[in-house]
């Protein structure tokens, strides 16, 4: 059964919001977490699969932190850049870490985060990555990997 | 520490979503399906819902908000948000009502609730005007079915839209009121303020 999307809204938004904070900027992440859910709101009829709606929702609020880089590139920055982040990121909480996690390879970044960001299971990962369980598990086992090699 | 906990630590130290409102936006973008609100009364807190085509449930007291919402979520669409501005001329006329000072309804009912006998058994509900009563025999009769007067009192129990659908004005051939799903004495009060009964 579909909640109403209030419902789905209050269920899901801690975890769309602390993907947001790993994968954007900190200034974009407001726009990012408001657009995330309206354009679930646009597709939420069409919905059939009540299963996973988290997974259905972290998917589209990645793409739209990964539309935030793109059209930041395509705008000229002021000088204030790459280093600044860190400085500015409200997160607080282990900066080196998010760091190191957006600079993995796309299928890892997102089992990771899914994994311990968004705390889905890895079935609910592999349905999101249209991948096997084991899949799933080996997409994070390298990002794992990969993490401790560059946090080392 | 393992990498893993480290992730997890570090996650749960992001700071909690705040409050998201988009009730403004979807509505700008036309993709509120209903707005509901609570609706104060002399019988306690209804609750009413619109949908762009008019008033599509009033419900009486006692009832939970959330029961309500759940169930037009199931069967109108989950797209259903609070929106008391939506629902402010239903309200306006229902204060009015109450007091004594309307006598017919002008907003527009959504009928999307009910169908088949049912439907056809409110509708003829809906021409019973003020100060007048029926009975379930010559409602069911209206629909179409004669002698279907104790199906017709199931159907009114499943009157979605109470008051404005005067199913209060439906009552037994002996002139007993029978029963209503906000308690008798609400149905004797607005038959008594509707000056049907003395």
């Amino acid at each position: 059964m579909i909640p109403p999307f209030q419902r789905f809204m209050d269920d899901n938004r801690t975890a769309v919001w602390r993907l947001l904070h790993v994968l954007c900027l900190p200034d974009d992440v407001e726009d990012c977490f408001q657009e995330t859910f309206l354009s679930a709101l646009r597709a939420y009829p069409k919905l059939t699969d009540a299963r996973n709606l988290r997974g259905w929702v972290l998917t589209i609020a990645e793409r739209k932190a990964m539309d935030s880089h793109r059209s930041r590139k395509r705008r000229p920055r002021p000088v204030e850049s790459a280093p600044d982040r860190a400085a500015r990121s409200p997160d607080g909480s282990d900066p080196e870490l998010w760091e190191a996690v957006r600079a993995l390879p796309p299928k890892q970044r997102t089992a990771v985060t899914h994994r311990f960001v968004a705390d889905l299971t890895y079935r609910d990962i592999s349905r999101v990555m249209g991948t096997t369980e084991e899949a799933a598990r080996q997409n994070v086992r390298e990002g794992l990997r990969k993490l401790r090699e560059v946090l080392r | 520490m393992s990498m893993e906990e480290r992730l997890r630590n570090a996650a749960a130290a992001l700071e909690e979503a705040p409050e998201l409102d988009l009730t403004d936006r979807a509505a700008d973008e036309g993709l509120v399906d209903v707005a509901f609100a609570t609706v104060d009364s002399p019988f306690g807190t209804l609750v009413a819902a619109m949908t762009n085509k008019g008033l599509v449930r009033l419900a009486l007291a006692p009832v939970r908000v959330d029961d309500v919402v759940a169930d037009l979520s199931r069967r109108l669409s989950p797209r259903i948000f609070e929106m008391p501005s939506r629902v402010d001329p239903v309200r306006r006329e229902l204060d009015e009502y109450f007091a004594g000072k309307r006598w017919a309804f002008d907003v527009s009912v959504d009928w999307t609730l009910s169908s088949g006998f049912n439907s056809r058994v409110l509708h003829a509900t809906a021409r019973i005007q003020y100060g007048e009563v029926s009975s379930y025999g010559k409602v069911a009769a209206k629909a179409g079915s004669p002698r279907a007067a104790r199906a017709a009192g199931n159907a009114l129990h499943t009157n979605p839209i109470a008051i404005v659908v005067p199913c209060h004005r439906v009552v037994g051939s002996n002139g007993s009121l029978t029963g209503y799903g906000g308690g008798l004495p609400m149905k004797e009060a607005l038959l008594r303020l509707e000056g049907a009964i003395g």
